[in-house]
């Protein structure tokens, strides 16, 4: 038997509207961007495409996605305000758009954030509809990921062992790999693992301690740390 | 657990000797490995913040930034002359509210879309309010409604880029009206009734949104899609029965979607949107990116 949805996919989500998909999973995008800097970004450079680009203003996609680069989750009333939210705090952002792209899906935005430890991180992602999203692209890797479970995310240099290394950090903590994808370019490889459940930092820094290691994040599940719980 | 069709849902009802309600709690128990009390709490989370989304519309100043939306769920809901008595207005305008909320980034609960949130919170405060349901059973009116949803998605589509807003305002009306005849005491027989009526009535309903977003006519849809779920409730709770059961005429709203031009589901481009004021007000709205 397939996994049947749940009564929740009906009633719900819980969101800030408009749309589904141009203001909520907009701002899932931003939130996703912000969990892979992993620190307080000082600077955004977004990229809309096609309906994104053309339809942003009306649908509030731009509010949508700085609010999620500012954390707030897609049923958090402060991205009503998250332009001058985010002016107070002292990020920058530019948009960029572009509204003809035959390469990305009709929703996609590419988000570039700037941390004020001097890291900075470039996603690519897509909004499906029903506030559903598909993270495309980190730092120029293809990849696929829907955020719904705890995603480690994982870029090394391309040596051999190195899955085995990873996955026996991760299984020494009694956690459970439920997906595993790699993709390689000349000298690197990245790794987009989905788990079970969350990874003690513990062995997030063991993972990140290993030499030919050069990026690790986890992403944690949307839906969990959405801003609805507070009422 | 599995339901395909509202039928497996009565078959259950009836093997178990449960409603429709606790079906549907002992379907999302089993599959989602939740406790009672967690499926309530959601369900609470879900009913508060449509109760907050009619309250605000009603009270709030609401200007959508398109400004095609400007307080009409106010000016509905102090209207003067009543068509069909109090109990209608004030549904129709609790609908407009949540239009008009989710239009001016407000908070909404999507049910079973954005673009259709206002049918059940306007059914559902209307039920409180005017038909004094506890708010403890409307609990169980909104997992009725569910159940509605969860054969709908599965046998047609909520998108308004496949079912035009037959899938959107049409299985929210569907949704409602089966919510209604459960919260007045009606049989699991006339909740499939009410359904068929309901989405008998949307049947082929295009979705044609001026500019693309979620306002004309997607609003005044809406009202008019809580009239629907009471008229549709009004005639199953009377006992009259829809000749097509729920279960086919939702396998019909499948191929009518599917037939529908591409230009009439969510395009922006066709019917509405391409009249000559819808025209207007798109190139009004939106300066081209660029």
């Amino acid at each position: 038997m397939s996994e049947q949805p749940s009564i929740f996919d009906i009633l719900g989500p819980i969101m800030i509207g408009p749309s589904s998909s141009h203001t909520a999973g907009a701002s899932r995008i931003g939130y996703i961007a912000r969990q892979l800097l992993h620190d307080e970004p000082t600077k955004a450079i977004i990229t809309l495409y096609n309906s994104f680009a053309k339809t942003h203003k009306g649908h509030g996609t731009d509010k949508a996605i700085i609010g999620g680069i500012l954390g707030f989750g897609p049923d958090d009333e402060r991205i009503r305000d998250s332009h001058e939210i985010a002016k107070k705090g002292g990020l920058e952002w530019e948009f960029r758009f572009r509204g003809d792209s035959t390469k990305y899906h009709s929703n996609t935005a590419r988000v570039k954030l700037f941390g004020k430890k001097g890291g900075n991180v470039e996603v690519v992602g897509a909004s499906l509809g029903g506030g559903r999203i598909k993270i495309q692209e980190i730092e120029g890797f293809p990849v696929d990921f829907t955020a719904q479970s705890y995603t480690l995310v994982i870029i090394a240099d391309d040596i051999p062992g190195s899955i085995q290394q990873i996955s026996g950090a991760i299984a020494e903590k009694g956690v459970n790999i439920a997906n595993m994808f790699v993709s390689r370019n000349e000298t690197k490889a990245n790794m987009v693992i989905e788990l079970d459940q969350a990874l003690e930092s513990e062995a997030q820094e063991k993972i990140e301690s290993l030499t030919w290691v050069r990026f690790v994040r986890l992403v944690e599940p949307m839906m969990e740390h959405s801003s609805r719980y507070e009422k | 657990m599995e339901f395909n069709f509202l039928a497996d849902v009565v078959e259950y009802c009836h093997r178990e000797k449960k409603d429709m309600a606790q079906a549907m709690l002992d379907y999302e128990m089993k599959n989602k490995r939740l406790s009672r009390e967690h499926v309530y709490e959601g369900l609470k989370r879900v009913l508060i913040t449509m109760e907050d989304s009619v309250e605000q519309g009603l009270s709030q100043m609401v200007i959508s930034p398109s400004g095609m939306l400007n307080n009409w769920a106010k000016t509905v809901y102090h209207a003067p002359t009543e068509t069909l008595g109090p109990l209608l207005k004030k549904a129709v305008a609790r609908a407009i509210a949540v239009g008009e909320v989710n239009a001016c980034m407000g908070k909404i609960a999507a049910a079973p879309t954005a673009g259709s949130a206002g049918i059940m919170p306007a059914v559902l405060v209307t039920m409180i309010e005017e038909h004094s349901i506890p708010r403890q059973k409307i609990l169980d009116g909104l997992l009725v409604s569910s159940a509605v949803g969860l054969i709908f998605a599965k046998n047609s589509s909520f998108a308004g880029s496949e079912a035009g807003c037959m899938g959107e305002t049409g299985s929210a009306a569907a949704m409602a009206a089966a919510t209604i005849v459960y919260l007045l005491g009606g049989t699991e027989e006339q909740i499939l009734e009410a359904v068929g009526f309901a989405l008998k009535a949307s049947m082929g309903l295009v979705c044609d949104p001026v500019g693309g977003l979620v306002e004309e006519p997607c609003t005044t849809r809406n009202a008019v899609g809580v009239a629907n779920a009471f008229v549709s409730a009004q005639m199953a709770l009377a006992g009259i029965k829809s000749l097509i059961p729920a279960d086919e005429v939702i396998l019909a709203t499948k191929e009518v979607g599917d037939l529908m031009s591409p230009r009439l589901k969510e395009s922006g481009q066709g019917g509405l949107a391409n009249t000559k004021t819808g025209r207007e007000i798109q190139k009004r709205v939106f300066k081209p990116a660029e």
